[in-house]
C-alpha cells in the first residue's frame, strides 16, 4: 500500500460523488496520528479552549485505547472548506472508505438546514473559529491567571448545553420597557363610552413601565448571564459567549447524528460499489472495514443494549432510496433532523427487520417490553431533547441582582440532581457573585429550593 | 460546479508537526491533576493521620483519589430507565444488566459510569510537610545570644573589582551612560565602567532552639498508644527541622529508667516494665545541665505518655517537672490514650494542667486515634497565632 495510491483515488471518488447528486465544498485531508485524533475526539474540535475536565475526558480515552477499545478513522469538521483529519494510522482500504465516507459527510453539512443555519449564524470556519476562542481563553489567562479564567470556564463550560437554538446566535436584548398597552380601535362604541365617561377614557397615558427581566423563562443561560449578570467583566462575558458559539455549532452534529452518519454511512457504502477503478483486493478491504463500522452488536456479545447510530442511520437510508428514490432522500436529508427522521421513516416493520426492541431496567435486571412502535422512537430519540439536558429556565432576575432558575420538572418528569446541582449553582455563583436560586423537586415531589451560596 | 479538481490541493501527508511536540490533552490533564493536589491538600488532617508513613524510610505518600467530575445540571437517577436495544430478544426475556454488574464489582452504588477510574497520586513528604507547617511555628520562640551567633552574606555595595558572576549590568550600562555624557567619551563600555557586587558578612543573632521529645515507652503503653506518640512526633521533627535552620532535636525514652535515643532508634524503641515519670524528667534535665545553656536555647519538651505515673513517683515527677519548666520555653504534653474516655484526669495530666494553671508556659492535648494528630499539631504550634488573635 502506498499513500499515493490513496491520494490518487480522492479526485475519482469525489468526481463520482458530484456524478451520482452529492454537493460539497472542498475539504481538505489531513493525516495525524492516532494521538491528535483523539484529542480532537476529546475536545470535539481540532483546537479549543483548555479546561481541566478535557483532561478527565483525556485520561478516560488513554484508558479505552488501552482496553483496545474504539478506534477512530476519521473527523470531519463541516465548513467551506471542510476540515477532514485521517487517522495516520489507516490502511490504505481504510482510507479509502473513509474519504468516501467523509465525502458523505460534507454533502450532508453542506446541505442539512440545520447546518446551513449555523454555518451561517457562527461561520462556515469553526475550525479557526475555535482555534481563535482558545487563543482568546489562553491571553486572559495571561492576563487574569488561571484561577479566575478556570472559574468563568467552569460555569460556562457546566451550562454549555443550555442554549435556545430557535434564537439567533447574536440576540438583542430584552427591550427595556413594556410594551404600551394597544391603542383601543376608535369606532363608535368607544365615542359612546367616552361621552358617558370623560375622565375614564383619558387616564391612557400611563407612565411607561419597565419590563421584568427576563419577560418570560429564558433557556439561553448562557447567554442570559453573558447579558445579565450584575458584576461581570467583559471578558467574562466573552468567554460565555465563545462557549455558546461553541455550543451552536455542536449542537446539529448532536441532533442528526443518526441521519448524519447513516448518510455518510450509505455513501461510502455506494461510491465503493461504484467505483470500478478501485482494485478487487481493496474493496474486499474495504467493504469489511464498512460491515465492521455499521455492525449493530459487538462481535462477542448476543443482544447490544444501545443502538449503533451508523447502522440504525444506515438501515434507514437504505430503505427510504429503495422505496422512495433518491431525490426524496436528498430532499429529507436537508429538511429532517434525527427526530423527524426517525418518527418518520422508523416503521414497525423496518424496526422489526433490524431487531430493534425496548428494554426497562430496573435493578440490575433488564426486561424487554412488548412492541410498540411509538414508544420505540421515542425511547431512542429521549436522550436527544434540549441538547441532552434538563430544561432549566431563568424565572427573574431581581432588583438585588439574586438570579432565579427553575427546573421544569413536569416536563422532565423527575427533579434534578441535587448534589451536582448545587455544585453548578456553585461554579455559577463565583462568576455571578451575587446570590443563586434553583426551583425543582426532590424526590418525594415535593418542590425545593437550592441556592448558593 | 465544483472547483476543487482546479485548485491546487496541499499534499495531506505534508503537515505541519505542531501537534507532536505539544498535547492539549495532556497540558489539561496536568491541571486536573494539580487541581487534585490542591483537593487533598485541603484534606491534609486525613493524609498525616496514616501510621504507616513513618516506619520506612519512603518519602512519598501514594493517596488513591477520584478523578474529578466536572458537574452539569443532570436529572436524578430513577429507579427504573428505559433503553433501546438491538438483537434477537422476545417481549419478556429478562437478562441482567451488564453496567450494572460492572458497577457491583468495584463496590457498590453511586458508581456513575465515570467514577470508577481511580488515581494513584504520589505526594512527596516534604511537600506534605511544607502544606502543614506554612502556619505553624514555634511557641515562645525568643532571640537567644550565644558564641555561635548565625553569620551570613549579604550584598553590600558595589565594587570596580569582582567575579565575572557578580557583574551589576544594570549599573554598568549606568556608569557608561553617565561616562559618555562627556564630550570626547569613548562610546563602548570600558573597563571604568564595570561595576560588581560585593558581598560582606553580617551576623544576626540565632535563634537557637532545642527540641526534647519524651517518650513513655513502659509496658503500659500498647503498641498503638506508641504508633500514635511517634507519629505526632514525626510530623513535629520534619515540620520543625524545615522550619528552623539551627534546631537540635533530642530523643529520650523512658520506663522506670531513660535512655537517650538517636532519631532512627527512637522511632523503633518499644520496652516493658512501670512507668517513673520523673526519671524521663531528669535525664532530660540533665541533658540540659550538660550541653544546653538556658540563656542561649529556647527549650522545647514534648512528653507522650499514657499518663498512668507510678503512685510512689508523684513527688520527684512534680518537682522534676517544676525545674524543667523554669528553664523552659514551652512544655507540652500529649496524653495517648487510644480508646479510653477519662482524658487529662491521669497523674501526669493533672501535674501538667498544674503547672498551666500557675502560669507555666505548658499545654496538654489528647490522641485517642490517628486524626487526632491534626489536631494535636495545631493544638501545640498554632497556639502563639491564637494567642495574637485573642488579644
Amino acid at each position: 500500500m502506498s499513500r499515493e495510491d490513496w491520494q490518487s483515488y480522492l479526485p475519482r471518488i469525489e468526481q463520482l460523488a458530484r456524478g451520482l447528486g452529492l454537493r460539497f465544498h472542498p475539504v481538505e485531508f489531513e493525516a495525524v496520528p492516532d494521538s491528535l485524533m483523539m484529542e480532537i475526539a476529546v475536545y470535539g474540535l481540532p483546537v479549543r479552549m483548555p479546561h481541566w475536565s478535557f483532561g478527565v475526558r483525556y485520561i478516560y480515552q488513554l484508558i479505552q485505547r488501552h482496553m483496545g477499545h474504539s478506534r477512530l478513522f476519521e473527523v470531519v469538521f463541516p465548513g467551506n472548506p471542510g476540515h477532514a483529519y485521517l487517522s495516520a494510522g489507516n490502511g490504505l482500504a481504510e482510507n479509502v472508505l473513509v474519504t468516501a465516507h467523509v465525502l458523505g459527510h460534507a454533502d450532508f453539512s453542506r446541505n442539512n438546514l440545520l447546518f446551513q443555519r449555523c454555518q451561517t449564524q457562527v461561520s462556515e470556519r469553526i475550525v479557526e473559529h475555535a482555534a481563535q476562542h482558545a487563543r482568546q481563553i489562553q491571553q486572559a489567562i495571561e492576563t487574569h491567571g488561571i484561577e479566575r479564567v478556570e472559574a468563568v470556564l467552569d460555569a460556562a463550560l457546566a451550562l454549555e448545553q443550555h442554549i435556545d437554538v430557535d434564537q439567533p446566535l447574536r440576540r438583542a436584548r430584552y427591550p427595556e420597557y413594556a410594551e404600551p398597552p394597544k391603542a383601543l380601535p376608535d369606532d363608535a362604541f368607544r365615542r359612546r363610552f367616552a361621552a358617558l365617561e370623560p375622565s375614564a377614557a383619558g387616564a391612557g397615558a400611563a407612565p411607561r413601565a419597565r419590563a421584568p427581566v427576563p419577560p418570560h423563562p429564558e433557556r439561553d443561560l448562557l447567554w442570559f448571564v453573558a447579558q445579565y449578570a450584575p458584576e461581570m467583566d467583559s471578558w467574562e462575558r466573552d468567554i460565555f459567549l465563545a462557549v455558546r458559539e461553541e455550543s451552536f455549532y455542536f449542537y446539529p452534529v448532536f441532533v442528526t447524528q443518526i441521519m448524519n452518519e447513516g448518510w455518510a454511512s450509505y455513501w461510502h457504502a455506494r461510491l465503493l460499489r461504484e467505483a470500478d477503478f478501485i482494485g478487487q483486493q481493496a474493496y474486499v478491504d474495504a467493504i469489511k472495514c464498512h460491515s465492521d463500522v455499521v455492525r449493530p452488536v459487538a462481535a462477542d456479545e448476543q443482544v447490544a443494549l444501545s443502538i449503533n447510530p451508523y447502522h440504525l442511520g444506515f438501515a434507514l437510508w437504505e430503505h427510504i432510496i429503495a422505496e422512495q428514490g433518491l431525490e426524496a432522500a436528498f430532499a429529507i436529508r436537508a429538511e429532517d433532523d434525527d427526530f423527524a427522521f426517525v418518527r418518520n421513516h422508523l416503521t414497525r416493520e423496518l424496526a422489526g427487520e433490524l431487531g430493534l426492541f425496548r428494554y426497562r431496567a430496573r435493578d440490575g435486571k433488564i426486561r424487554v417490553l412488548e412492541q410498540d412502535i411509538d414508544a420505540l422512537r421515542e425511547a431512542i430519540l429521549a436522550p436527544k431533547y434540549n441538547f441532552g439536558a434538563p430544561t432549566v429556565l431563568v424565572q427573574h432576575l431581581h432588583a438585588d441582582g439574586t438570579l432565579e432558575l427553575a427546573h421544569d420538572h413536569v416536563l422532565d418528569c423527575r427533579g434534578l440532581d441535587l448534589e451536582r446541582s448545587r455544585k453548578v449553582l456553585g461554579y455559577l455563583q463565583r462568576v455571578w457573585r451575587r446570590g443563586v436560586r434553583l426551583a425543582t423537586v426532590g424526590e418525594d415531589g415535593m418542590e425545593l429550593e437550592l441556592s448558593a451560596p | 460546479m465544483g472547483p476543487s479538481e482546479e485548485t491546487p490541493r496541499e499534499p495531506p501527508f505534508s503537515a505541519a508537526k505542531w501537534y507532536e511536540l505539544f498535547s492539549r490533552g495532556a497540558r489539561d490533564w496536568l491541571r486536573h491533576d494539580e487541581k487534585v493536589r490542591e483537593a487533598v491538600r485541603r484534606h491534609l488532617p486525613e493524609l498525616i493521620s496514616g501510621g504507616e508513613i513513618i516506619g520506612g524510610g519512603a518519602r512519598t505518600v501514594r493517596v488513591p483519589v477520584k478523578l474529578l467530575e466536572h458537574y452539569h445540571f443532570r436529572l436524578r437517577r430513577a429507579a427504573e430507565h428505559q433503553g433501546v436495544g438491538q438483537g434477537p430478544a422476545k417481549p419478556g426475556d429478562v437478562f441482567l444488566d451488564p453496567a450494572e454488574e460492572r458497577a457491583a464489582g468495584s463496590k457498590g452504588a453511586g458508581g456513575e459510569e465515570e467514577g470508577q477510574v481511580q488515581l494513584l497520586l504520589e505526594l512527596k513528604i516534604d511537600d506534605i510537610v511544607e502544606w502543614l507547617w506554612e502556619q505553624m511555628q514555634l511557641p515562645n520562640l525568643l532571640p537567644r545570644t550565644g558564641p555561635s551567633e548565625e553569620a551570613e552574606w549579604v550584598r553590600e555595595g558595589w565594587d570596580r573589582r569582582g567575579a565575572r558572576s557578580r557583574l551589576d549590568r544594570r549599573r554598568s550600562f549606568k556608569e557608561l551612560v553617565k561616562r559618555r555624557g562627556a564630550p570626547g567619551a569613548v562610546p563602548t563600555f570600558t573597563d571604568e565602567d564595570l561595576r560588581f557586587r560585593q558581598l560582606a558578612r553580617r551576623r544576626r543573632p540565632a535563634l537557637r532552639a532545642v527540641v526534647f521529645l519524651l517518650l513513655d515507652v513502659s509496658g503500659s503503653m500498647s503498641e498503638r498508644d506508641r504508633q500514635l506518640a511517634k507519629t505526632f512526633f514525626f510530623w513535629t521533627v520534619q515540620g520543625l527541622r524545615r522550619q528552623y535552620r539551627s534546631l537540635e532535636t533530642v530523643f529520650v525514652a523512658h520506663t522506670t529508667d531513660a535512655w537517650e535515643f538517636t532519631e532512627p532508634e527512637f522511632f523503633q524503641v518499644s520496652g516493658s516494665g512501670g512507668t517513673v515519670a520523673s526519671s524521663g524528667l531528669a535525664k532530660v534535665s540533665e541533658i540540659i545541665r550538660e550541653r544546653f545553656d538556658a540563656g542561649q536555647y529556647n527549650i522545647y519538651l514534648f512528653y507522650a505518655s499514657d499518663g498512668d505515673n507510678a503512685a510512689s513517683d508523684a513527688a520527684a515527677a512534680r518537682e522534676a517537672l517544676t525545674a524543667l519548666a523554669a528553664e523552659a520555653s514551652f512544655c507540652g504534653y500529649l496524653e495517648v490514650a487510644a480508646g479510653v474516655s477519662r482524658h487529662l484526669q491521669t497523674e501526669t495530666g493533672r501535674l501538667f494542667a498544674e503547672l498551666a494553671a500557675a502560669g507555666g508556659a505548658a499545654d496538654s492535648c489528647v490522641l485517642a486515634q490517628f486524626d487526632d494528630v491534626w489536631g494535636a499539631l495545631r493544638r501545640f504550634f498554632a497556639a502563639q497565632q491564637r494567642a495574637a488573635e485573642d488579644t
